[in-house]
């Protein structure tokens, strides 16, 4: 349910505001770094990962700043009904953006792995995969900023792309083992990476889980979700 | 494939209902005019006596005006006239053989600011009991009051100077001795206007232990000007607006999913 107006306590919509900036920041950061994760490997670029890498701590530093701001203003503000909502979906989608970022990190960090590996099949799929995905994290923070309820099932919808990717991957990459078995190890890699991707796209489905709840005060049915029974 | 349970939506703080119970009192389409003036439109509420139930609103909206419809307070007001049905016990408070003062003992009240008799704390609760003819000897009185007190809570601060004066008595003990006071008539239904915003807050906190210790056994409806007071207490909310019940739920979805945009406007703070 959407509401009327600002509240009566201009400060109170002050601090529900700089919590909603604080997770576009950390979406930002967390969608940048996947962008990057795959540039770097498509590039071979060892330096650049390892700036990944490094820049994963903001991320870490966003999320302990956002559970303080909620946890503060949960304290201060005594928030109710849909603002208490928003709070709560905050403090859970500031640690999923943060375990996304750790996904970047991942794939980061087996890109001086990968350095010698030619130009396989498989690895020009990935950046079209992860796009989808850092679309998905994209646009559920922007439905949890905006209060979107639809926005939020749209996302949901798009994850049987990358969940489709993924096997598509996993399916030339076990062909390609058995053909070459001396690219297992590169291809193992690779498989993790495309599984890290995947992973980001079920996160981003969870937090449109959460942020339909704020939005609505109703859980998602299980249609909606697309969960199989 | 295993069938996976339903899971139980239990509330905090929700004693299972007995269905089978009647509510205490119930009201129908309740209107109140003061001379041209509406104050209140078609209410209909049940009060139980296993739930607290909590009236909240804007000054003004007319949650006063009900709790004062349930004991026929309003009667005191020569303009004010009241419409629709009130029972207690599916009897009509309204009829005209029903005794306002009989009434008054089973639907008692507690007040916004403590009201003590300015008598000794012992006399301030032996009071209605006297009048009412409750007791037929001291020993008795003696253990109506002992009894009363120890329910609100206020017997082990005042056992040893039950005939100092009530007004003698802490802000927090003397609204103590007011629920004491209201207890002793052995009454059926508790309804409390704002019973600590003069309070401090461990004597609030105090308070609040208390109506939750007397529920189950008396029926209470409050009003509370504090949200956070309702939803402490009270297991039922009605959010009350320009004379209307905007809304009546549970007081666990009321505070965190209201299904009215005015109940979410006012209890989130965007009033104004």
């Amino acid at each position: 349910m959407a509401t009327s107006s600002g509240h009566t306590l201009k400060a109170f919509d002050d601090d529900l505001d700089r919590l909603r900036a604080l997770i576009s920041e950390m979406g930002g950061l967390a969608e940048h770094a996947i962008r990057e994760a795959m540039r770097c490997l498509q590039q071979r670029d060892v330096q650049g990962a390892a700036l990944i890498v490094e820049n994963d701590a903001k991320l870490d530093a966003l999320e302990v700043e956002t559970e303080r701001r909620a946890v503060q203003l949960i304290a201060l503000r005594a928030p109710m009904a849909g603002d208490l909502r928003d709070v709560v979906a905050a403090l859970k989608i500031s640690g999923v953006v943060e375990r996304i970022g750790d996904y970047a990190k991942n794939i980061a960090k087996r890109v001086p792995l990968l350095e010698t590996m030619g130009n396989i099949e498989p690895l020009s799929l990935l950046p079209e995969m992860a796009r989808i995905a850092t679309e998905m994290v994209h646009d559920v923070l922007t439905a949890f900023v905006e209060r979107d309820a639809d926005a939020a099932l749209r996302v949901m919808e798009r994850d049987n792309a990358v969940d489709d990717f993924y096997d598509s991957i996993f399916r030339t990459l076990l062909t390609h083992m058995m053909e070459d078995p001396q690219s297992i190890g590169q291809s193992a890699h690779l498989l993790f990476i495309a599984k890290n991707i995947e992973r980001a796209g079920d996160h981003a489905t969870n937090i449109a889980e959460m942020v339909y709840y704020a939005a609505t005060g109703q859980h998602m049915t299980e249609a909606q979700t697309g969960k199989k029974p | 494939m295993n069938e996976i349970p339903t899971p139980i939506l239990a509330d905090i703080d929700e004693p299972p209902a007995d269905v089978n119970r009647a509510p205490k009192m119930s009201a129908r389409d309740v209107s109140v005019f003061y001379g041209d003036k509406q104050a209140l439109k078609d209410v209909s509420i049940d009060i139980r006596d296993d739930r607290v139930t909590a009236f909240i609103g804007p000054s003004g909206c007319g949650k006063s005006t009900f709790l004062r419809c349930l004991n026929r307070m309003n009667d005191t007001i020569p303009s004010a006239r009241v419409t629709g049905d009130i029972s207690l016990d599916g009897q009509d408070i309204y009829h005209s053989n029903m005794d306002v003062v009989q009434l008054r003992a089973r639907v008692g009240m507690v007040f916004q600011k403590p009201n003590p008799f300015p008598k000794s704390i012992y006399d301030n609760v032996a009071y209605g009991p006297k009048i009412h003819g409750l007791a037929t000897s001291k020993t008795e009185m003696d253990g109506i009051v002992e009894k009363s007190l120890k329910r609100a809570g206020l017997w082990d601060e005042v056992k040893d100077r039950l005939s100092e004066s009530g007004t003698a008595l802490s802000g927090g003990q003397q609204q103590r001795l007011c629920i004491a006071r209201a207890i002793a008539v052995d009454p059926e239904v508790i309804l409390m206007d704002e019973p600590c915003s003069a309070l401090d807050p461990i004597a609030t906190a105090k308070i609040e232990e208390l109506i939750h210790e007397l529920r189950g056994r008396y029926a209470i409806a409050i009003v509370t000007h504090n949200m956070q007071q309702a939803a402490r207490v009270s297991q039922r909310t009605a959010f009350f607006h320009l004379g209307e019940m905007v809304e009546y739920g549970k007081t666990s979805e009321i505070f965190t999913n209201p299904r009215e945009r005015r109940t979410q406007d006012y209890i989130t703070g965007r009033y104004g």
